[in-house]
Formats: structure tokens, C-alpha cells, sequence
């Protein structure tokens, strides 16, 4: 077990006022509340500087943190002194918190003999997914910590596997609660719940706009001056498509229904992509200069106007 | 080996329809707080005008969170409605950027 250095968790001196610590939380909680931040690690540290602010803001905790504290420094492998025998008071906040806090605090004096019932804590979990995921539904492995309190009240961690299957349609940043599958409830009150939030890993081609795929279509000038058919890649497998007479870079074709399913399913927008060959040959280069001369044309007209 | 068991879950997408009390149950609130949250804004119901209240999905995501912003960083009501405007307001201009 190492041990934490919960000032330098919360970024504050050892003499910090209780205002400090205060302070300091505060502003450590927004900065890294998992609802609010997009640092990478924010529910980790949200975590850690939770655990550091209920040691700290707690006179009796903290007395008995400082009586350790000096002799040891962050990371350090410890274990509690012999001697130590700390006992909280009264209503304890069972939140997964580190095993260095359950082994020091974890011991709260009157839990067995309350007898109210709570609903156990709700858990928080990322979930990255793929698009062919999203689009089909998928069936997931997951790895639960989960705490559980023994016959003396002493918090227990356990490891669990659960299946998870996920309907197709769900999208980035949607929730997805299972319900009984958070922490277990206190005095036979009933399991919190588990709430998975989905984020979309990058596709090599499709990208992702809330339930619609995009997806650049590269073609060449001629293709694009004399329509054509192709054939493109969508989540349902490749189909054809019709690319206009006329058409020009940048244009969109919606292929619609092609995203990903739900009561509105999304569409597939294609976004055409004109790729004009480098002359290599005398042959191609005169080919060049004829269409100069044949179809001349100002494509920036409208931005002369402009200026 | 511990034994394997399988869930379904309920995704809080706009296809989701929970009654009032079953908000209360996924979000961890009372009635009361869900109806100052409507007024504040934070969330609609499908129908407000209806008898009995129905949420979506994306309404409930909403709740939570703003729940969560309560308890975590003791902001008010109105605290949490802004913080929430703000961070649809950041997933909408980070699509834009993209």
C-alpha cells in the first residue's frame, strides 16, 4: 500500500487554514468533476482530491493524518503503525475511496449499530465503443470493483464480471444506466446503480455528427463533369451510388437511413472530394492547355465581386 | 472463475420515456426537486402541458448531471442550469471545430 500525501493532492501547505483547504477543494472539484471536465484523468483525480478533502476538512481525521504525516512522503510503500486506532464518528461516507483511507479511516465507530437503511453509492464508468458497434449493438465485458462491508462494517473490495449488452443506436456522450449494478446498500438498503457513458472511438473512414455518418468520396474531374456511379462504403455494407452530371468538390449526397439506427436512424452524408491528376506526359499537358481553350472560365468571379 | 451474469440497461437517449416517479427513482431526487428543476429550465418534460409528466431520456442525463453539479460543487439551481447551457454550448462549438 502507498501512501498519500493529501496536501499535495489538494495543493495546499501543511499549516493551510481550514478556509485553505476549503478554497482549494473547491476550486480542485471544479476543475476536475467528471460532468464538467475534459481533462483525460478527471474522475481519478476528482477521486483522489474527494479522499484528501475528507481527510483535511475533518479536525479529528486531520490530527491523526499529521500525526503520521511528516514521517512519510507520496508513493511511499506503508502500512499503519501498530498503535493506530482511529474510529470515525458517526454517519461515514462510504464512497470507493483508496485502500490507504479504508486501512487508516476506513472504521467508522457506530456503523454496525446504525440501523438505517441507504441505497448503496451510484457508480460512474466510461465506455469506449466502436461505430459498427453503435450501429449494430454489441455485447461488452466488464470488469466491476465492487465494495462490500463485512460482518464488522470494514469495506471489502471485490472484483466482478458482468455482460453488458448494448442496444445499437447509442451515440457519444449518451448514458446508459444499469440499474442494482453500483455499490451495494447500507443496512439492506437497495444497490445503487452502475451509469455507463459512451465515448466513440475514431473510425478510419466514417466520421461521427450526433446519428449521422460522413464519409469523402475522392473522385476525378471527369467523373465529376460526366456522372457516374461508384460504389461507397456505408455501416450496412457497399452500395451504389449516383454521382451527377456537374457535380463539384465539396458537394454533399445523403444517403438516407445509413447512419446509425433508431426511431430517426441518421443519414449518410458523402462529400465529394475532386482529385485533378498532375499532367505527366507532353500528351496529358497539351490535353490540359485544349480544355483552357475550349472551356475557359473564372471559377473566382464571385470573389473579385467581393473585393 | 466467478460466474458471468448478463444485463440489458436503459439508454437515456430521445427514445426513453420515464414518468415523473421514475425519474425520481434513476436520478436519486424527489418530486419536489424535479419540479423546481422544470422551472428553473433544466429539463422538459415532452408534454408539459399534459396531465401526467413525461421525461425523455436526454432530459433525465440532465437532471443527473445537474444533481451531481449540486452535491459535488454545491452550486444552486441557477448555478447548475448555466454550467449545463455552457457545456452544451462547448459540445456544440468542439462539432463545429472538429
Amino acid at each position: 500500500m502507498k501512501f498519500r500525501d493529501y496536501y499535495e493532492v489538494m495543493g495546499v501547505p501543511r499549516s493551510a487554514s481550514d478556509d485553505e483547504i476549503k478554497r482549494a477543494y473547491r476550486r480542485l472539484a471544479r476543475k476536475y468533476h467528471p460532468d464538467v471536465s475534459k481533462e483525460p484523468d478527471a474522475e481519478d483525480r476528482f477521486k483522489e482530491v474527494g479522499e484528501a478533502y475528507e481527510v483535511l476538512k475533518d479536525s479529528e481525521k486531520r490530527t491523526a493524518y499529521d500525526e503520521l504525516g511528516s514521517r512519510w512522503k507520496e508513493g511511499q510503500e506503508f502500512s499503519p503503525p501498530p498503535q493506530w486506532d482511529f474510529h470515525s464518528q458517526g454517519d461515514q461516507d462510504p464512497r470507493a475511496f483508496s485502500d490507504f483511507f479504508e486501512q487508516l479511516f476506513g472504521q467508522a465507530r457506530g456503523a454496525q449499530t446504525s440501523s438505517v437503511s441507504r441505497k448503496g453509492h451510484n457508480r460512474q464508468a466510461e465506455i469506449a465503443i466502436t461505430l459498427e458497434e453503435a450501429f449494430s449493438g454489441t455485447t461488452r465485458s466488464l470488469s466491476l470493483e465492487q465494495v462490500e462491508y463485512d460482518k464488522s462494517g470494514r469495506p471489502q473490495r471485490k472484483q466482478r464480471q458482468i455482460n453488458v449488452k448494448i442496444p445499437a443506436g447509442v451515440t457519444e456522450g449518451r448514458q446508459i444506466r444499469l440499474a442494482g449494478q453500483g455499490d451495494p446498500g447500507i443496512n439492506g438498503g437497495p444497490s445503487g446503480d452502475l451509469f455507463l457513458r459512451v465515448r466513440m472511438m475514431p473510425h478510419r473512414h466514417f466520421k461521427l455528427d450526433g446519428k449521422d455518418v460522413s464519409l469523402e468520396l475522392p473522385i476525378t474531374p471527369w467523373e465529376a463533369a460526366l456522372g457516374t456511379t461508384v460504389r461507397v462504403a456505408t455501416l450496412q455494407g457497399d452500395v451504389d451510388l449516383r454521382i451527377p452530371k456537374g457535380s463539384q468538390s465539396g458537394q454533399r449526397l445523403r444517403l438516407k437511413g445509413k447512419g446509425i439506427p433508431g426511431e430517426k436512424p441518421g443519414a449518410q452524408q458523402v462529400i465529394l472530394k475532386i482529385v485533378t491528376p498532375a499532367p505527366e506526359t507532353q500528351a496529358q499537358e497539351d490535353l490540359y492547355r485544349r480544355m483552357a481553350e475550349i472551356m475557359p472560365m473564372n471559377p473566382r468571379l464571385d470573389n473579385e465581386e467581393q473585393l | 472463475m466467478s460466474k458471468r451474469e448478463s444485463f440489458s440497461c436503459m439508454v437515456l437517449d430521445e427514445n426513453l420515456r420515464l414518468t415523473l416517479r421514475e425519474v425520481c427513482v434513476v436520478c436519486g431526487v424527489e418530486e419536489t426537486h424535479v419540479v423546481k428543476m422544470v422551472e428553473e429550465g433544466i429539463a422538459e418534460p415532452v408534454d408539459p402541458a399534459a396531465g401526467g409528466w413525461e421525461f425523455s431520456g436526454i432530459a433525465v442525463a440532465r437532471i443527473r448531471t445537474a444533481r451531481r453539479l449540486q452535491r459535488d460543487l454545491h452550486v444552486n439551481l441557477a448555478g447548475a442550469a448555466l454550467a449545463l447551457d455552457l457545456l452544451d454550448e462547448i459540445g456544440r462549438l468542439g462539432k463545429l471545430h472538429e
